[in-house]
């Protein structure tokens, strides 16, 4: 087990892209750390370079204290769990296990040992004489995860396990990561597109955007607090509302005062979560920030809905979150109140955060 | 098929009878030609049907009656053909699959300057070389041996393509995850790439079995001694053992022994066959 | 060309895994090339104790030469006669089994056997065919009226090696065709035949032309084969006669060479050589580039 350190790391490829230019983060012991982004961010580049696939172009690496630079991946005593599992196809699941632990000269009873007990832990010992072909999407990711248990590595690196699975696969399966890194206490570096996996597996989030960190968290701070609009349309979904608020009023926009941290009459983005907008049948009291919706479109979810309107009939689309069945109708004027304290202010042209 | 018209399925099978009759006839008249007696082609016309000296014949061919008819004999010559057929294709294989696994796996600088040298082997067929490479073989004393036999042929951008072909469709991850485990490049090539190639190398096989055993103008070139022929070359001896007509029932009986390792290859492994076809020449 | 990600470092292990394919090139392909070119301009002396450069001269007298020119033009005859017959006839066959259903193994079993046989064999077989004393093929011809003598008739001499050679490529050809046919999806045909075109239109319009980057390949297969891979055919049945009836160019070059011992010469057709497999090989690669950008 080990605390995974980077300092000012950049990866420039040999035509000159730079995919990641300077990322430092500190991964404690034990933590789990999700590493999400849109593709092309430089997030599997990242994780990519911690394993030892990838050269370090510059800056520094190092796990459990030691500088891992130039060493070989085999070297680096990581793990890692590949999006397409990368299971050898010609050997049995029992083999596949064993070959790392071959390679490092292990004592067989040791090599037993330990295949005996990530069978039991994955419940993947009835296959373990099977052929990777021969099984589900679901197993070959236990086994894909079982290469990486038997390793007893200091850190496990996951590049998108759950991506090649279906949609209700991966929800089981997601918790089954968790429970596991939660049991073994392996510091664990994962990469993932997707928001939701995300925010539900990490201690702490990293949200890259063109080769750079945008913001470090718990899933929490980036959802409440989110550090740049980026951040903002990232975590959460549907995304947050983003309306532009120039100098001028804003047509459906009523009650919007000055903002906490916004220079009066500067352009800003106002945010706000579709979660965060209630449906209201009264008129606006002083202090309410109150959005006019004609509505252009309704999605029932089944337990929710969500709304989707056009501010003050002609401005941005706007969607609101309704608890159970919505009957709204397209056409229809809506009135919907920000819940107080839940409106974020972000810079108009660099994006960042203001209040 | 989209209709039924039954004159287009009595063609079909016209077409196709005729083709059978096209492809198997001349086999066939060997064959009956392998199992009648000498006195049995003079003059007059070949019989259509299996005569009563099939195991005289090959007996005849096989052992040293085919000295005392001027033929040298098959059995060696089998032996000669086989040796030179393997070794050229498992020669072909191991230096195939090394070189594309060396030109897939690494980069070094003179990496492009390999692969062109290779791929330039295809514009130089044995034909069209004969002398100078008859005077490599001679002065590298080379000639009348099975190395001479085998060596020479086994370079192949062809196969090496193949494999190239073939190791560029693994997927990254699982060189990734072998390094991951451990293993350096021996390992991988050992443990992973081989096995997984298992299938393309059958095909291979199969295809260079038949070329190798079918080799006619190199064994010409490099073997002088009778001992070192093979029985594709022998066949053209044995035509033209003596300056009268050849003895037909005793050539075809050659002709077989010829044929039949390698059609026995391709029937026997029709579909790697055929795949090692397609994929050769990709 | 196409690249990996991964690669593994170093360049000693890699240089040791090419260097046996390497050497061989060099020693057997390379050496003896160069070599052939540098004879081209020499000419042995009538004692055969030295040689002397003599500049384009084995060159000029090859172009200037009845039989050289001749055995062009016997090669180009027995190219073309031999790539046509095979293509017809494969792609008959092919499309024969093609329309089968159940039996179409078994006739694909039957019909691949003659690509196992080299060609010096499959010579050998219609030689004895076409013998024209017991040959029962060339029984068959005089009882039709044709007198039949490949031995001293030029004509007879190449047809016979034409037939030989076809015969043993049909089987090649068969097996793209039949795979070429098979790619050819089944909605196909059916919405040909909607559209009102019969099974003989449906060929022509239809299946032809989707046929067509298979027939290219085939050709240039063919050409190549019938240039290089035919020695074997001419020399056990016919040993390029009678006269140069079927000498070819690469008999040629082994007879002149090897037989004559006319180094001079023979390497001189050896590099024209060469050049006609470099122009059909850029051809091949044209070809397949284009194919590729479909």
């Amino acid at each position: 087990m080990a605390a995974i350190e980077l300092r000012d790391v950049r990866k420039v490829y040999p035509g000159g892209v730079e995919a990641v230019k300077g990322v430092s983060l500190d991964i404690a012991d034990g933590e789990f750390l999700v590493l999400v982004g849109p593709s092309g961010c430089g997030k599997s580049t990242l994780l990519r370079m911690v394993a030892g696939l990838e050269t370090i172009s510059a800056g520094m690496a190092s796990i459990g204290g030691r500088v891992v630079n130039t060493l070989e991946p085999a070297d680096r005593d990581i793990a890692m769990v590949f999006q397409n599992y990368a299971l050898y196809p010609h050997m049995s699941v029992r083999q596949n296990l064993q070959y790392g632990l071959k390679n490092r000269k292990m004592e067989k009873a040791e090599i037993a040992r330990r295949v005996a007990e990530a069978a039991e832990i994955l419940q993947i010992a009835p296959f373990l004489d099977r052929k990777p072909r021969q099984l589900s999407g679901g197993q070959r990711q236990r086994v894909a995860m079982g290469r990486a248990i038997v390793r007893e590595p200091s850190a496990f690196l996951f590049d998108e396990p759950l991506s090649n699975l279906d949609a209700k696969l991966r929800v089981q399966m997601r918790g089954e990561i968790r429970r596991l890194q939660r049991t073994l206490g392996t510091t664990s570096l994962y990469v993932t597109h997707d928001q939701l996996e995300a925010m539900t597996l990490a201690d702490r989030l990293v949200v890259l955007n063109g080769g750079l960190v945008e913001q470090v968290g718990t899933p929490m701070e980036l959802y409440e607090r989110p550090a740049s609009v980026f951040v903002a349309s990232f975590i959460g979904s549907p995304s947050m509302n983003l309306i532009g608020i120039g100098s001028g009023a804003i047509e459906g926009l009523t009650g919007l005062g000055t903002m906490p941290g916004v220079p009066a009459g500067r352009p800003f983005t106002l945010g706000v979560r579709p979660e965060h907008l209630d449906v209201t049948e009264g008129e606006s009291t002083a202090g309410e920030v109150t959005l006019l919706l004609t509505v252009t479109n309704v999605e029932v979810v089944g337990a929710e809905s969500f709304v989707y309107g056009r501010l003050g009939g002609t401005g941005p689309d706007v969607a609101v979150r309704v608890s159970g069945y919505s009957r709204l109708e397209p056409g229809v004027t809506l009135r919907a109140r920000a819940r107080p304290g839940a409106l974020h202010a972000f810079d108009a042209s660099t994006g960042r955060r203001l209040t | 098929m989209v209709e039924n018209r039954p004159w287009l399925s009595v063609a079909t099978h016209v077409v196709l009878i005729i083709g059978l009759v096209i492809v198997l006839f001349p086999i066939w008249v060997a064959f009956v030609a392998s199992t009648h007696p000498a006195d049995r082609f003079v003059s007059g016309v070949v019989p259509l049907l299996p005569g009563t000296h099939l195991i005289g014949n090959y007996a005849a061919v096989l052992g040293e009656g085919a000295r005392q008819n001027g033929l040298p004999p098959v059995g060696p010559m089998l032996v000669n053909s086989l040796v030179m057929a393997l070794g050229i294709a498992l020669g072909k294989i191991a230096i195939s699959l090394i070189s594309a696994f060396a030109i897939v796996y690494f980069r070094f600088p003179f990496r492009k300057i390999a692969f062109w040298i290779i791929f330039l082997t295809l514009m130089l067929p044995v034909e069209v070389r004969i002398v100078p490479t008859y005077q490599v073989i001679a002065n590298l004393g080379m000639l009348n041996s099975y190395v001479g036999l085998t060596v020479p042929l086994i370079a192949s951008a062809t196969a090496t393509f193949l494999y190239r072909q073939f190791f560029l469709t693994i997927p990254d991850e699982l060189a990734e995850a072998a390094r991951i485990d451990g293993a350096g490049p021996w390992k991988f090539l050992k443990d992973i790439v081989i096995p997984l190639s298992r299938t393309s190398t059958a095909a291979l096989f199969v295809i260079l079995f038949i070329y190798g055993w079918n080799q006619y103008l190199w064994p010409l070139l490099v073997t002088t001694d009778p001992d070192y022929y093979t029985v594709v070359m022998g066949i053209q001896r044995a035509a033209r053992a003596t300056d009268q007509e050849p003895l037909w029932n005793l050539v075809m009986a050659v002709a077989m022994l010829a044929l039949l390792p390698p059609v026995i290859v391709v029937l026997a492994m029709q579909k790697l066959f055929v795949r090692g076809l397609v994929e050769t020449e990709k | 060309m196409a690249e990996k990600r991964v690669v593994f470092s170093g360049w000693g292990f890699p240089a040791l895994l090419l260097l046996p394919q390497l050497a061989i090139t060099f020693i057997f392909f390379i050496l003896p090339a160069a070599q052939a070119v540098r004879q081209s301009f020499f000419r042995a002396d009538a004692f055969g104790f030295g040689e002397r450069f003599v500049g384009l001269a084995n060159y000029t007298s090859l172009l200037a030469s009845a039989d050289y020119l001749q055995s062009f033009v016997t090669t180009l005859i027995f190219s073309l006669a031999v790539t046509v017959l095979t293509l017809v006839i494969s792609l008959a066959f092919a499309a024969a089994v093609d329309r089968l259903i159940r039996t179409s193994g078994l006739y694909t079993a039957l019909m691949i056997w003659p690509y196992a046989i080299a060609p010096a064999i499959a010579g050998v077989l219609w030689w004895f065919m076409f013998d024209p004393s017991i040959g029962i093929v060339a029984y068959w011809l005089r009882v039709g009226g044709l007198s039949w003598n490949h031995l001293l008739d030029g004509t007879d001499a190449l047809i016979l090696v034409i037939v030989a050679s076809a015969w043993r490529q049909v089987s090649y050809n068969f097996i793209f065709f039949l795979a070429g046919l098979q790619s050819i999806p089944r909605s196909l045909h059916e919405a040909a035949a909607i559209d009102g075109a019969g099974p003989v239109k449906r060929f022509f319009t239809i299946v032809l032309p989707l046929l067509s980057p298979t027939l290219f390949f085939l050709i240039v297969i063919d050409v190549v084969y019938a240039f290089f891979d035919t020695f074997g055919v001419i020399d056990a049945t016919t040993a390029g006669g009678p006269g140069q009836a079927t000498t070819t160019l690469v008999y040629k070059a082994y007879a002149d060479g090897f037989l004559s011992q006319n180094f001079g010469s023979s390497a001189a057709q050896s590099v024209i050589l060469t050049l006609v497999v470099v122009a059909l090989t850029v051809v091949q690669f044209r070809f397949i580039e284009r194919r590729v950008h479909y």
